[in-house]
């Protein structure tokens, strides 16, 4: 362990630890925390969260988003669910269970004290969320339904429609809304975070941008949260946000706050197939449809080949022709393996030539066996002694709607598919960073007063995340760790007064940004940031995307190191800087990508073993699984940043007391 | 503010006030028609003309009539006082907006058609209401009836009849049998007069369209604004709403002035 | 099946809030049915950029339809001319060869125009902080299942709670009343046990705050639900409008 790195984690064994630190971490006294300012940059579940817990406690606090409301981060757009260790169902599910799946589907690359955590409030979150009147799924008695998500055997998952995300994020709004009523938050919606104010090594603050005058902003706050979410952007075509992006965490960085494990990304299986070079944006279809659709490709070639060439439809090919590739090779969870599994294997059968789609890059999610299934279910239900074919299509049409609904009509929205009719086509996509910024059991990152929450950190979900694992970190991180943790650091900060924003690290801090501003908007270059942005994004899919190589990865550094370079000097970014631009929020963001995805490609490449969401080619074994290498990779890669591009290595050694590291197995 | 004028003062309130006096139009509409179909009556206006009287002087009936006349300038007043507002919500205008893809027109032209309604009940009363009660052109009908046949003997104008009240009923007997002579003002005769003309016909027609239009907005609106809608009874205020009050009642009501045209 | 279409857009520029703002007029060309909307505005500002010239400012974020921040109005339309999608949702092959789209910016006093087709809908947010929420502190949360929620109450409640915020009710009605967007998150904390200790306060701080934001009233045209990209109720607006009866009736406030 590095000397920089002091993960801070308590003494005790693990079920006791964080109870324990809650109640001795040190409390600021009310009348303190009147005077302690927090900013809070990003408005999604961790920001959001924390933002109305801190108000609520007492602290002045202000919350940052780009968006033009805090109700729209993209925590929004989670469809599938929020696990928690409630065992409502009696199915043998409790806080170590969870813990335990999380650390396997992490591919035993987290750290167990954290994820223990997680797993122990994660019962708590679903308390709060129902009390501030989030309207999940019930069942007819009137208790909480349930559902099951890849990488788990048990039915923990919550879920609110495929609308989870939205209902929880606003269930955290409505809270951060009644702060902002009461005057205890200040909201500042279209703002950007450009800049990280440090005084003598410690976080003073933010430069903030206001993306509707231009104006640059000071503002000076006892600790800054930054809960800024993912960088899956950096691939231009992911199932992230239009504006999500890695700025925020970047500026961190580079101001001295270290990147953890940024290669660990997770590729997403069930996602709609790109249609064309116009492609924006990638829209996923929730992993809660593995629960009912039956992932297969065509058994034979030439089918597949009739298929990309529209000579045949899908349900011509019979049943014997049907190749259901995750049943065959991973008989134990079959269609709810953990996403990278389910992603790589969707890839090698596409790789081999039987993908479908005019691509040929996508299988099928059918949905018919289940929906016959509910059918016969519905007719035993109603009495029906000989229902017709139909009567039972029907029938079980109608109760997969009542389940997917909403899912499906975005499907066909965006296909021109009916996905009733024929079987949805779907391809893996680039869906959420595992990897961020380095925190310790706090939350903190290695500047002093400078934390990191939700997707924005590197804590819990090591090589690969669950499933319904995202919500819950980032409400944990923000209803229930950060409130606690965040007077560990304050209780000593109670003497500072707020430190005027004429202070020269300010001044010296805003005009670096003005000179990237201005250094933008000077090169007229011929070329749109789009354009640079869509060639990053072809470098680091194919280069380090699903699978990854040496060789590749050499090359993609150089890549992007060329490409940089072409930035600098042909962009084009019209209009003015003092006024709306989008163009040039785009231009700082990629600008910013250009720099992670050499660091990304560095990671990869320096860490030779395939886990989780990282996958190189060198290391796997005969029947293509991963290849872990505990002996020499059971580390956090923690980057440290030098000026011009350099980075240092730190590790942050995984310590596994309670539980026993294995090969990780689905089959 | 106190909480009354909190309230009203809400736009939730104010439309609550629309519905309230709107209904209340209503229930007037349904009286109206059913006392104006005496108009169909072989009788030469005596059930008309009595009931004429009755609807002019008794007191429960004076007192909701001041409250009709309230409701008409208070709905009226409102209405117009909601569409200033409404506009202003709205400063610059849409170059293209299609509105028929996402609403009913009537439901969006109900200023208009609210305005046109206000203009013919102005008409209408300086027509009837204030000819009858302070002009000095409707006259006088004496109507003899047989009380035993129960038959009407004989009708005639009285040009000469002065008297203060505007009925005045005696009995009298003689050789061929009992009899009833009412002697009343006869707006029906009024009515009968100025049906003759072909452009006040087609006025008195056209505004009808125009209540039919209205009503088939506002009466099932109201409900809603009251908070009425409800799966199980959307139906009926539905059916309601479209069959009485926005064809059968501004049918009859228009049949009124095409039956004294073609008599 | 895919197939590319030309077009003739025309579309709403302003500068800034203090701008006047007009038409312009682009042709656009092969743009495959398969596109969004949004996506044909790439193409579109992709090639005003090369060619020296502004790009059309609009908001957008999501692109799947959850986040609420696209917000044209296509051809006399919140969201253009599909039922049920937000704009980022709308795909080109709703459109034929060679027609003539004009998009222009949601219109309403509370909705002040930024730039181009860019708003300023903070007046929801403010709404929202007038009562749109139940008070509960973090932490003091009963178990979730000790309050059991008929289902149908449940779906009810889920179904106004979708609203996203776009303010596609508000463009829509004739008179930009908020109506449906208001009465969603009265109607969906109306619906649970745990929304009903501030049932009448909430309702009656949220509808003042509503009127004086400057929205218009409703008169019931149904346009407001006809367009919302959820699908969202009137019944929701009639549950708000009794309950801001009962509540001003019945409360000691």
């Amino acid at each position: 362990m590095t000397s920089k790195l002091d993960s801070k984690i308590p003494e005790g064994n693990l079920e006791q630890k964080w109870t324990k630190y809650r109640s001795t971490v040190p409390l600021v006294n009310p009348a303190n925390k009147r005077s302690l300012e927090v900013l809070i940059i990003g408005s999604g579940l961790a920001g959001a969260s924390a933002a109305a817990s801190l108000a609520e406690l007492g602290y002045k606090v202000k919350v940052f988003c780009f968006q033009d409301s805090a109700r729209r981060a993209h925590s929004i757009a989670a469809q599938g669910g929020i696990n928690a260790a409630k065992n409502y169902q009696n199915d043998g599910d409790s806080t170590y269970r969870l813990f335990y799946d999380t650390i396997k589907g992490g591919d035993y690359r987290a750290r167990e004290a954290n994820v223990y955590r997680l797993a122990e409030v994660s019962a708590n979150i679903i308390d709060q969320c129902v009390a501030s009147g989030v309207p999940f799924a019930r069942e007819y008695g009137g208790l909480l339904s349930n559902r099951s998500f890849g990488g788990t055997q048990v039915q923990r998952t919550f879920y609110a429609a495929g609308q989870t995300g939205q209902q929880l994020l606003l269930g955290a709004y409505s809270g951060l809304q009644r702060q902002v009523g009461m005057g205890n938050v200040k909201m500042y919606a279209r703002h950007e975070m450009l800049e990280v104010v440090t005084i003598d090594g410690v976080c003073r603050g933010i430069i903030a941008r206001d993306l509707t005058t231009g104006n640059l902003e000071r503002h000076f706050g006892h600790a800054v949260l930054l809960c800024t979410g993912g960088y899956g952007n950096v691939f231009y075509l992911s199932t992230n946000a239009m504006g999500s992006n890695v700025t925020a965490a970047w500026k961190a960085h580079k101001k001295g706050a270290m990147m953890a494990n940024p290669c660990f990304t997770q590729i997403h299986p069930t996602c709609i197939p790109v249609s064309g070079d116009h492609q924006s944006k990638l829209t996923l279809m929730s992993e809660s449809l593995r629960n009912d659709g039956r992932i297969w490709v065509p058994a034979k070639k030439e089918d597949a080949v009739a298929l990309r060439e529209n000579r045949i439809k899908p349900n011509d090919i019979k049943e014997e022709d049907r190749d259901y590739y995750l049943e065959r090779r991973y008989p134990a969870f079959g269609n709810l393996v953990p996403r990278d599994v389910a992603s790589r294997a969707a890839k090698e059968r596409c790789d081999a030539g039987f993908g479908v789609n005019k691509t040929g890059e996508a299988v099928f999610l059918d949905f018919a066996f289940n929906t016959i299934r509910y059918g016969n279910m519905e007719a035993t239900k109603k009495g029906m002694h000989n229902p017709t074919q139909d009567q039972i299509v029907e029938m079980g049409r109608a109760v997969v709607k009542e389940k997917y609904g909403n899912l499906f009509d975005m499907y066909q929205q965006i296909t021109g598919v009916n996905p009733y009719e024929q079987p949805m086509m779907i391809y893996p996509a680039v869906h959420y960073t595992m990897g961020g910024l380095w925190v310790d059991y706090n939350l903190m990152t290695n500047i002093p007063g400078l934390y990191a929450l939700g997707e924005a950190n590197f804590s819990e979900h090591g090589a690969n995340r669950l499933g319904a694992s995202a919500l819950m970190q980032g409400l944990a991180d923000g209803y229930f760790v950060i409130p606690y943790t965040i007077g560990a650091y304050l209780n000593k900060e109670i003497m500072t007064k707020a430190i005027p924003t004429d202070h020269e690290a300010f001044v010296a801090a805003e005009n670096k940004v003005k000179g990237t501003i201005d250094q933008l908007m000077g090169i007229k270059g011929t070329k749109s940031v789009d354009y640079f942005h869509k060639r990053l994004g072809l470098i680091m899919w194919n280069k380090c995307g699903m699978a990854r190589s040496s060789e590749e990865l050499t090359k993609a550094i150089s890549d992007i190191q060329t490409l940089r370079k072409e930035f600098w000097s042909d962009v084009r970014v019209p209009g003015d800087a003092n006024e709306m631009n989008s163009e040039l929020e785009k231009a700082v963001r990629v600008a910013d990508f250009l720099e992670l995805g050499e660091l990304m490609c560095k990671d990869a490449l320096t860490r030779n073993e395939s886990c989780g969401g990282h996958f190189r080619e060198e290391y796997q074994t005969e029947e293509g699984e991963a290849m872990r290498d505990d002996e020499n990779y059971k580390y956090v890669a923690a980057w440290e940043y030098f000026e011009g591009n350099t980075w240092e290595l730190h590790k942050e050694d995984l310590v596994y007391e309670n539980i026993k590291i294995a090969q990780r197995s689905y089959k | 503010m106190n909480w009354v004028t909190k309230m009203f003062s809400s736009s939730l309130g104010q439309k609550f006030i629309m519905a309230l006096t709107g209904l209340f139009l209503c229930t007037f509409l349904v009286i109206h028609m059913i006392g104006n179909l005496q108009l169909f009556k072989s009788d030469f206006g005596l059930a008309f003309n009595t009931y004429a009287v009755f609807m002019t002087t008794f007191p429960l009936i004076k007192v909701v009539s001041y409250l009709l006349y309230a409701s008409v300038l208070f709905h009226a007043f409102k209405g117009f006082m909601l569409i200033a507002k409404n506009r202003k919500a709205r400063p610059v205008k849409y170059a293209v907006q299609d509105g028929a893809a996402n609403s009913h027109w009537t439901s969006r032209n109900m200023g208009i058609l609210g305005t046109i309604i206000l203009l013919f009940i102005v008409v209408h009363m300086k027509n009837f209401w204030y000819e009858y009660k302070f002009g000095h052109d409707v006259g006088y009908t004496a109507y003899i009836q047989d009380i035993h046949k129960d038959t009407l003997v004989s009708q005639a104008m009285e040009p000469t009849y002065t008297q203060v009240k505007k009925i005045e009923e005696v009995n009298y007997s003689n050789e061929s049998g009992q009899y009833h002579v009412t002697i009343v003002k006869d707006l029906y005769k009024e009515v009968a007069v100025e049906f003759k003309e072909w452009w006040l016909v087609a006025l008195y027609v056209l505004c009808m369209f125009a209540v039919a239009f209205h009503l088939y907005h506002g009466f099932q609106s109201a409900f809603q604004t009251f908070g009425i809608n409800h799966s199980k009874f959307n139906g009926l205020i539905k059916f309601i709403g479209i069959w009485f009050f926005s064809v059968i009642i501004p049918a009859s009501f228009a049949a009124m002035p095409l039956f004294f045209f073609f008599k | 099946m895919e197939k590319n279409l030309n077009l003739s857009l025309k579309v709403w520029r302003q500068k800034n809030a203090k701008d006047k703002g007009q038409f312009e007029t682009y042709k656009v060309n092969d743009i495959s049915t398969d596109m969004s909307f949004l996506e044909m505005f790439d193409v579109l500002n992709e090639r005003l950029i090369v060619d020296g010239k502004e790009p059309i400012a609009f908001d957008h974020d999501c692109r799947e339809g959850i986040c609420g921040m696209c917000s044209m109005f296509i051809n006399g339309r919140p969201h253009g001319p599909k039922q049920g999608v937000t704009t980022c949702q709308l795909h080109m092959r709703s459109f034929n060869d060679g027609d003539t789209i004009v998009v222009e910016p949601w219109r309403a006093s509370p909705f002040p125009v930024i730039k181009d087709l860019v708003v300023d809908r903070s007046a929801f947010d403010r709404i929202i902080s007038a009562g749109g929420f139940i008070s509960i502190n973090t932490g003091n949360a009963q178990d979730a299942n000790s309050l059991p929620i008929p289902k149908d109450d449940a779906d009810e409640s889920f179904a106004a709670a979708s609203c996203i915020g776009c303010g596609a009710c508000v463009a829509a009605c004739k008179n930009a009343s908020a109506m449906l967007f208001v009465s969603a998150k009265v109607s969906q904390l109306a619906l649970l046990p745990q929304g009903q200790p501030e049932r009448k306060q909430r309702v009656m701080e949220m509808v003042a705050q509503m009127d004086s934001e400057g929205f218009g009233s409703c008169t019931n045209t149904g346009a407001c639900s006809a367009e919302c990209p959820k699908e969202i109720s009137l019944t929701h607006i009639a549950r708000m409008n009794r309950d801001y009866i009962s509540a001003e009736l019945s409360s000691t406030k």
